[in-house]
């Protein structure tokens, strides 16, 4: 195991927190805390569902290993979380404390000005200026930081986006209402602009909100990966070392079932790889002394001991690496529709407040006057309506997809996933599940006796082939006989005895293809062939897809022939053997033409062309290098997710367009009055909230988008 | 007017407070994990997770 961080609480208690991504409601949480309570020597045990994590406090001579037995025995897999350095910030905390502060004050200044709207005169309504600005000039400054902010990072790189004019009205209004309250003047727009604030940190926060989740969902993947090696030291005893700290010439044992963390070479044992997650290449790859065998492959077979010849920035994970950072530019030069708004919007305003001022100038009416009137016009264009189009949207599209096991990593992702035209899919593990499965044929004719003796036998092994089995046989409602003496020899399989006769479930004498054979004496062998299934409804995803206007084809780095038996089965044009630069340059060639390209993988080799697309999907069983490079993980075996997620991206950017259509027909509405000179701030307070009201509620359409 | 002087500081420290309360739940964490808060309350009371 990993060795999992242990924060000291005092001299003979620790902390310790696990990652558990199989935790989903109430019952799961209770059955956590409890389980890990019972466990002697564990003090408390707090769930964190949002997180997915749990923490324990336990005394210091509880093993993390004995934690994580205790889940596992309760039916939760578990992992130390991998780095506490490592997690990003929660992007909504920062927001909260101007939201509420925003929400007091604008509360406060409105009750006081209704009461100078309804009338109140002299004084009264002097005074009343004085408690506004007396609250709302500090709670504007302090909640109206998140936009100075931004608004003065992107001005300083001499570009543009929706919190310049945001930034620039709430100045001016505040310093023309502060004006206005120090002269005994009329109107004051405090209410207006903390209502702005209010407005706009709300969609934000409820933005952040979302992006936070689908992270804390990527992350607890992530984190459980934990990729490392036992490594074999001088005296024979076995170490856990982390992938980033091993060395050329140090010895990893490799356990069958288990996931090489670095390049090396066989120097002891003979096995079988499945190289699927490197190269798309199906069919496992027999491997003996002296083999090279890479990262990331997975051993089949035997346990196998490995040295390593390369690591850190020498292993082929590492070129891959660098076809990533040099293909991430798509996404770099993308520019957000909400910025490209506020592009054309900005200088629009601010043109229309000029001209307004030297409209009134020359009319002759006086300097104070014009000025106010153009401020006017500011205040009423300001794009509260317009901030909230794209982020609301978003927001409630990103949590209808994450309620159908799609998980939004990046914020722009639905814009550049609306877009696409063309469809490139990975085959193994994205069309294809990536995991041998027993052929469903064969599992159905197993009679009882047989079905029960194989599941008997697998039971007792965590080979690949026996977990698939022994599931499949499960899902069919098996029960396992009782099997005595069970034996598993590697690289041969499982023997035992059932009733006096014996049986074995093991390697098959045929060469073509990848297949167990089930022995039971006096009975003729049983072939189970496995095969890497398609994933469920994959051909009603592809008619969805085609449907939609996309062109689909296969881009896999498997052989030609095990690619084209699979285009052929499903009907579609493919490219087998590409490497990881041939599908970047692939995708290149397509963006080339003026196609916006959709990747959808899941392995290492595709991780270049993932970073390369125009948007990315991976599934949730994907490596780490193809979660992390794609912008959209789906959970679940089903591949309906892609049709879906893209319906979904393009219903919120008709919705996003619906948006700005309605927020500027309102400031088409309002302009024409405040230039004018006829807007109050009343008028002011009641156009903005109706405007953000219209565009929340047209945004919350997008509750069904998947459907 | 007389009114107003007791009126107005009783509703801006009522709104104070609530700002108080939630700067005090802010630091306190209680919004860490509002997923797992919102299903807490259906975890049953005479299996509470051990203390």
């Amino acid at each position: 195991m990993n060795a999992p961080p242990r924060i000291p609480v005092d001299l003979d208690h620790v902390s310790t927190v696990l990652v558990v991504p199989g935790m989903h409601c109430a019952g799961c949480m209770a059955k956590v805390e409890r389980g890990l309570g019972a466990v002697p020597g564990v003090d408390s045990a707090r769930v964190n569902l949002t997180a997915k994590q749990v923490r324990v406090e336990h005394g210091a001579d509880v093993e993390p290993a004995e934690l994580i037995a205790a889940l596992d025995a309760i039916g939760f897999a578990s992992q130390p979380r991998s780095d506490e350095s490592t997690r990003a910030p929660s992007a909504v905390k920062p927001l909260l404390a101007p939201l509420a502060v925003a929400a007091f004050a604008c509360m406060n200044v409105m009750l006081l000005s209704v009461s100078v709207w309804s009338g109140a005169e002299g004084s009264t309504r002097n005074l009343f200026h004085w408690i506004s600005a007396l609250i709302g000039i500090p709670a504007i400054a302090y909640s109206g930081m998140p936009f100075f902010r931004s608004a003065f990072a992107v001005l300083k790189k001499a570009r543009t986006n929706m919190d310049v004019p945001i930034s620039i009205g709430i100045v001016l209004a505040t310093s023309l209402s502060f004006y206005e309250t120090f002269t005994g003047g009329h109107d004051a727009y405090f209410d207006g602009v903390l209502m702005l604030i209010l407005f706009l940190l709300g969609g934000r926060v409820l933005d952040a909100m979302m992006r936070d989740k689908a992270r804390a969902g990527v992350d607890a993947l992530l984190s459980q990966a934990a990729p490392g090696a036992s490594v074999v030291s001088a005296d024979g005893s076995l170490q856990w070392i982390a992938a980033a700290e091993l060395a050329p010439g140090m010895v990893m044992r490799l356990a069958a079932g288990e996931r090489l963390a670095a390049d090396g070479e066989i120097v002891r044992g003979t096995s079988a790889f499945d190289q699927s997650l490197l190269t798309g290449e199906s069919a496992p790859v027999a491997a003996g002394i002296g083999t090279t065998v890479h990262a990331g492959t997975l051993n089949l077979d035997a346990p196998v001991d490995v040295r390593v010849t390369a690591a850190g920035a020498d292993t082929s994970l590492a070129e891959i690496a660098r076809l990533m950072e040099a293909a991430d530019q798509p996404r770099s030069v993308y520019v957000r529709i909400a910025d490209r708004a506020s592009r054309l919007y900005a200088p629009a305003v601010h043109t229309l407040a000029l001209v307004t001022f030297i409209g009134w100038m020359i009319a002759g009416a006086g300097g104070y006057q014009s000025i106010v009137i153009a401020i006017a016009v500011l205040i009423i264009t300001c794009p509260c309506a317009l901030g909230l189009a794209v982020p609301v949207a978003q927001v409630v599209a990103s949590g209808a997809l994450m309620r159908e096991g799609v998980m939004v990593k990046d914020g722009s992702a639905i814009e550049r996933l609306a877009m696409i035209d063309r469809v490139l899919l990975d085959k193994t593990g994205s069309l294809t599940l990536g995991r041998p499965e027993p052929a469903p044929e064969v599992i159905a004719a197993l009679d009882a006796e047989a079905a029960g003796t194989a599941l008997g036998l697998a039971s007792h092994s965590r080979h690949p082939h026996s977990r698939a089995l022994e599931a499949a046989l499960l899902a069919r409602g098996c029960r396992a006989l009782q099997v005595e003496g069970v034996a598993e020899t590697a690289g041969i399989g499982l023997s035992g005895t059932w009733q006096d006769r014996k049986v074995s479930l093991g390697r098959s004498d045929s060469a073509d293809v990848v297949s167990t054979t089930l022995r039971i004496a006096g009975h003729e062998d049983l072939l189970i062939p496995f095969t890497d299934q398609l994933r469920p409804d994959t051909y009603h995803a592809l008619a969805r897809l085609k449907a939609l206007g996309l062109e689909v084809s296969l881009l896999s780095g498997d052989n030609a022939a095990a690619v084209a038996e699979v285009a052929r089965d499903v009907g579609l044009f493919a490219q087998a053997a590409a490497s990881p630069a041939a599908k970047r340059d692939a995708i290149a060639a397509l963006q080339g033409q003026g196609h916006k390209v959709l990747m959808v993988g899941d392995g290492l080799n595709d991780g270049p062309a993932l970073a390369a697309a125009d948007a990315s999907i991976a599934p949730g069983s994907a490596s780490d290098v193809g979660r992390q490079a794609a912008d959209l993980v789906f959970l679940g075996d089903s591949l309906l997710a892609l049709p879906r997620a893209v319906i979904a991206a393009r219903r919120t950017m008709r919705v996003v367009r619906q948006n700005f259509a309605l927020a500027i027909g309102y400031n088409a509405l309002a302009v024409p009055l405040a230039i004018m000179g006829y807007v109050n701030p009343m008028i002011a307070a009641a156009a903005m909230s109706s405007s953000s009201l219209v565009v929340v509620a047209n945004s919350l359409r997008l509750v069904r988008a998947t459907k | 007017m007389n009114g107003v002087a007791v009126l107005l500081p009783i509703a801006l420290g009522l709104g104070l407070l609530g700002l108080a309360a939630f700067f005090w739940a802010l630091k306190r964490g209680q919004f860490e994990d509002l997923d797992g808060a919102a299903a807490r309350i259906l975890i049953d009371e005479e299996d509470a997770p051990l203390p």
